[in-house]
């Protein structure tokens, strides 16, 4: 597919890698966040990682919608269906988040909750159109990429003069999510999460430009390079990164000219402010609260906000005690560092939200990297030896393992 | 969830609406977040919403980078230290992971 392809050729990513192994032979240490979970999936997914030098480490950051949405959240969307029995509509990344009393939306489904998974907002007014004698509620998840479709079906509803069509609110706010990063004591006093730049979000951006991240370049020093989600645009990105540390320039550039401008999307971004304002402060999973990192819908169209309509109030709900998400979002654990990783937290059975999603860092690396790192143990039978096999793991591009 | 795909408009329709193609694929999509999209034009799409435009000669100006950086010259050192793994080595490793892997899931 054009403008998909291009960007996926192994060959330049190889060339790619062997330049930046080139530029990153410094003695020093390079320590990127990409902070977006299309880039995560992208980084486990075609092996970017392994084509990277040692001295480049990868940091997951909090990108992904799904895995940060508080427990409490996703409980309200269920009693709606439960207790409310309003046909709720969702992306497919809400519907196995494990909420409380072992419970997602998919269970609530099987309980007889009338729970729809929808492609687009749209489908949701049209549900709302087709279905007038029923309350439907759009429980709305998203960074800045999918807060403009949501502010678009609320002023059509409100056009159309929809009385049964309300949106759970739940969008978030990436530099809002950056901040808190840089500000955590982790990364600002302790130091335990070294973080030299950023490998800055792809559609986010699109709408948002190019301009909000200036801030984290003058004021925190740290270089971001906006890049696309194919994995040519992540290591072409990450050796902009590695040049910007080399030259000791820290300054936002744009790796995803061919869609994101300075400024952005205008036009979305005056239908967000319409139809949106700041939330004092939301609750992000293993982040905590964050002030002004989300949005709620303006009181002008209260008659389209659940949170008005049914008098909800968000409870807060601790994680699972064994669940390691909020260490791995703030970049101090890795996914392997995790009890439950891989032993009762699957894709298919997530304690974890970082499990749910594709794009959260748990599922990425179950998927695509979780025997990386398993010893090599040579049994009677197999033809490698001991001494054999751990010459392997050294020279390994582990490339090999997820294509295997 | 920020998934977003580059797609080709073929056909406009009423209310801010066009036909678009993704390898062969056609979708009816809204274009209401932009303002007057041609067709012939690639715009990114998401939930059903075009996003932005697909700058043609930013996609190539970025190509063109792309090929500039495998082209420039790698000192061998780097090279041999990242990926220089011959085929048979590399099929080897293959096969000890797969072992590997094996031998970790089984019980």
């Amino acid at each position: 597919m054009k403008y998909i392809d291009e960007f996926r050729d192994g060959e330049l990513a190889r060339r790619i890698g062997n330049r930046i192994a080139a530029e990153t032979n410094t003695g020093r240490r390079y320590n990127l966040m990409e902070f977006c979970g299309g880039h995560t999936h992208a980084i486990s997914r075609y092996g970017v990682a392994d084509l990277l030098p040692d001295a480049v480490r990868m940091i997951h950051g909090p990108g992904c919608p799904v895995c940060v949405l508080p427990i409490g959240r996703v409980d309200l969307a269920i009693r709606l269906a439960l207790d409310h029995h309003v046909i709720l509509c969702t992306y497919g990344d809400c519907l196995r988040i494990p909420a409380s009393n072992n419970l997602s939306l998919l269970k609530a489904k099987a309980q007889g909750g009338d729970v729809r998974m929808i492609y687009s907002p749209a489908d949701a007014l049209t549900l709302a159109q087709a279905h007038p004698s029923r309350e439907v509620v759009f429980f709305a998840i998203g960074f800045e990429t999918t807060t403009p479709p949501t502010a678009l079906v609320i002023q059509q509803a409100a056009r159309l003069g929809l009385t049964n069509f309300t949106v759970l609110c739940n969008h978030v706010l990436t530099p809002a999510a950056i901040t808190a990063i840089l500000e955590s004591p982790e990364v600002k006093e302790l130091g335990s999460v070294p973080l030299d730049g950023f490998v800055g979000p792809a559609h986010v951006s699109t709408v948002i430009g190019s301009q909000p991240y200036e801030a984290f370049a003058r004021d925190y020093r740290k270089p971001v390079v906006i890049a696309g989600f194919e994995p040519l645009d992540v290591m072409q990105a990450i050796l902009m990164l590695v040049r910007q540390l080399n030259e000791g320039r820290a300054e936002v550039e744009n790796e995803f000219s061919r869609a994101v401008t300075r400024t952005g999307n205008l036009k979305a971004q005056a239908l967000m402010t319409d139809v949106f304002e700041l939330r004092e402060y939301f609750e992000w999973r293993g982040l905590g609260d964050i002030p002004h990192s989300a949005l709620r819908i303006r009181p002008r169209y209260a008659t389209y906000d659940a949170e008005h309509r049914f008098a909800l109030q968000t409870r807060r709900v601790a994680d699972n005690k064994a669940c390691e998400c909020g260490a791995i979002l703030r970049g101090v654990k890795h996914p392997r560092d995790c009890k439950a990783f891989g032993t009762v937290c699957t894709p298919e059975s997530p304690i974890g939200s970082c499990m749910v999603s594709s794009e959260g860092a748990c599922a990425a690396y179950y998927s695509y990297g979780r025997f990386k790192d398993v010893p090599i143990v040579a049994h009677a039978g197999t033809v490698a030896s001991v001494a054999e096999a751990s010459q392997t793991t050294g020279s390994t591009s582990p490339s090999a393992c997820s294509a295997a | 969830m920020c998934l977003a795909l580059p797609v080709l408009v073929v056909q406009l329709l009423d209310d801010d609406r066009a036909v678009v193609d993704l390898g062969g694929i056609r979708k009816e999509i809204s274009l209401a977040l932009l303002d007057g999209v041609a067709v012939g034009e690639y715009v990114i799409l998401h939930v059903g919403y075009a996003l932005s435009r697909l700058d043609p000669a930013e996609a190539q100006r970025t190509l063109a980078l792309f090929a500039q950086v495998g082209i420039a010259a790698v000192p061998q050192s780097a090279a041999a230290a990242s990926t220089s793994t011959s085929a048979s080595e590399a099929s080897a490793t293959q096969t000890a992971h797969s072992a590997a892997a094996l031998n970790a899931s089984a019980p």
